[in-house]
């Protein structure tokens, strides 16, 4: 059988089982066979590839052996890399480990790019134009997914900000797009390949400045808004080297996560420019002073006994529940809360957490079941009729300032209305401000009590001062 | 511009468009639940850029297009790889929560 035949019938049939496993991911009961049907796809795919050795161009043949050696050497380092990469990272770390092999593939877009240029291999204007967008995407992607990567894992803790920056990133943009109509005509006198590197660099650059001055908090966003460009310039890759399988899996990624991306900044009440453009957390700090009342501590154990004699209690989770990886004791906690005849809910923001859906997935590796877990739009109006609301690591998604203050950069998000209940218990660590840098003065209300520390110890304390007390009622009765 | 290759080009845009339409079809009425392993899956679908970058690396014909292309397949690699373990461990959790139910 002809190979060209071959590799055309693995390609279709990674498309559609690319199609068929992300429509079966989007359903909680058949997500987890959706990967797997996906995965067989890739699997596909990549082993057809190796055919592509039957025709290669006259100019490549001499060079067989050796890029063949570098295919194997590289797939199997790179598998090897990212598999046990994937593997060993704590859960926590879930959200940056998508950014950077996000990343990856944008880099694997702009160096299929590269190697077009570098052999001169786009012969028309329109391959030569889609190349070149391609690699801006692709570059774009890289180094900007590996800025929010850095980000995510606490390497780059501030944001960075100068004056002017919008204009200033809007001409590195202008000047890679120069370059690379540059790269397309020629210039006379300059190599190709220097100008080649000159547009890959400020490619580059322009996706690490774009990222640098966004927020932690608009992380989410800026992931879903990259992993969208690197689906982009992968289908377009795919339309230059004639691919339809990379074409198809490539668009299809690029509006499925053009579309999550907008979801996401919707979730806050902001359009995706705003959030690229805008620089979050930047004007948060004249409204300091304005906030009266104190915050007022508790010790966890009369938290626990509050929780213990309500009716309802609604449980608010952040970023602090996966970073103290406290999500086990959270359920064993509510278990011993609805054992006690209370009745328990989740609200659960949409950016509650690093990612969309993160505190979902933490959740569910607790256990929880989800006819427990409720969204912001369905669980909302119950926080005036609950007893006690229970914050856990979760800071700006519960700020009152979003309805109220005009002056705060996250004015307009919608919040969970954890103020409105009788009484509000926060679990925090210090007493810091959120990741977008504001105060937050549902901390300072009547209602609100402290219980500061780890979520883990705190939980424990809580499940303990329960449980002693179920023991004393037993006794009693 | 002669009939032949008109007529590729606008297949190329026939298949876009209607991948266009598949990815959004498919994310429209997804439950927020599921948004960071769609994401994640979604990531995992375009490292299918591996296959495009051995095809690049295996028809190389100089060293800086081998550099490059070795660069490309390593990257590509990662982000199938990485993209896919990370999705199973999360769908993973689905799977566990579930006897819980009812």
């Amino acid at each position: 059988m002809n190979p060209a035949w071959i590799i055309q019938t693995a390609d279709f049939l990674a498309a559609f089982l690319f199609i068929y496993g992300l429509k079966r991911m989007s359903s909680p009961v058949t997500a987890r066979s959706g990967i797997h049907v996906a995965g067989y796809g890739m699997l596909l795919a990549t082993l057809a590839g190796f055919l592509y050795v039957f025709g290669i161009s006259p100019a490549a043949a001499p060079h067989l052996t050796m890029n063949l050696g570098l295919a194997v050497g590289a797939l199997l380092v790179g598998v090897a890399w990212a598999w046990r990469g994937g593997k060993t990272v704590p859960l926590t770390a879930m959200p940056q480990m998508v950014a950077l092999y996000n990343g990856m593939g944008g880099g694997a877009a702009g160096a299929i790019a590269a190697v077009e240029l570098l052999g001169g291999k786009a012969d028309n204007a329109i391959h030569l134009t889609v190349t070149l967008v391609g690699a801006v995407i692709g570059s774009v992607s890289f180094s900007g997914s590996l800025i929010a990567w850095a980000k995510l894992d606490g390497r780059i803790n501030k944001p960075w900000r100068i004056r002017g920056q919008v204009v200033l990133n809007s001409i590195v943009l202008l000047a890679a797009l120069a370059v690379g109509l540059a790269v397309a005509v020629g210039v006379a006198g300059v190599p190709t390949h220097v100008l080649i590197g000159l547009f890959f660099g400020i490619a580059l650059l322009y996706g690490v400045m774009l990222t640098m001055p966004i927020g932690g908090a608009d992380m989410p966003v800026v992931i879903s808004l990259y992993n969208a460009l690197t689906g982009l310039a992968v289908g377009l890759d795919g339309f230059v080297l004639g691919n339809a399988a990379l074409m198809i899996a490539g668009m299809v990624v690029g509006s499925a996560g053009t579309l999550l991306t907008l979801l996401m900044a919707r979730a806050m009440n902001r359009s995706v420019s705003n959030v690229l453009f805008s620089h979050f957390g930047d004007v948060s700090l004249e409204s300091t002073g304005e906030i009266k009342g104190r915050m007022k501590p508790v010790e966890a154990s009369d938290a626990a006994v509050t929780m213990r004699y309500a009716g309802k209690v609604i449980i608010v989770p952040g970023y602090g529940l996966a970073a103290a990886q406290a999500q086990q004791k959270l359920y064993e906690f509510v278990k011993t809360l609805q054992a006690a005849g209370v009745e328990v809910k989740f609200a659960i923001h949409p950016v509650a957490g690093r990612m969309p859906g993160h505190m979902d997935v933490l959740l569910a590796e607790a256990g929880v079941p989800y006819d427990l877990i409720f969204e912001l739009e369905d669980v909302n109006d119950e926080f005036s009729g609950t007893d006690v609301a229970l914050v856990i690591g979760a800071n700006d998604v519960v700020n009152p300032a979003a309805r109220t203050d005009k002056t705060s950069p996250i004015y307009g998000m919608p919040i969970l209305n954890v103020d409105q209940a009788h009484q509000v218990y926060v679990i925090k660590r210090g007493q810091g401000k959120g990741y977008a840098g504001v105060e937050n003065e549902l901390f300072f209300a009547d209602n609100t009590n402290m219980v500061y520390g780890d979520a883990r110890e705190v939980l424990v304390k809580m499940i303990q001062a329960v449980k002693e007390l179920g023991e004393g009622s037993e006794s009693a009765a | 511009m002669n009939v032949e290759t008109g007529m590729v080009g606008f297949v190329a845009l026939y298949i876009f468009m209607l991948a266009a339409f598949t990815g959004y079809e498919v994310i429209a009425r997804v439950p927020a639940i599921l948004h960071t392993p769609l994401m994640s899956g979604s990531n995992f679908v375009h490292g299918i850029v591996v296959v495009g970058a051995m095809y690049a690396l295996l028809n190389a014909s100089s060293t800086p297009e081998q550099v490059v292309g070795v660069i490309g397949v390593f990257l590509g690699a990662a982000n199938a790889a990485g993209g896919y373990v990370v999705t199973e461990r999360m769908l993973e959790m689905f799977k566990s929560s579930r006897p819980t139910k009812h």
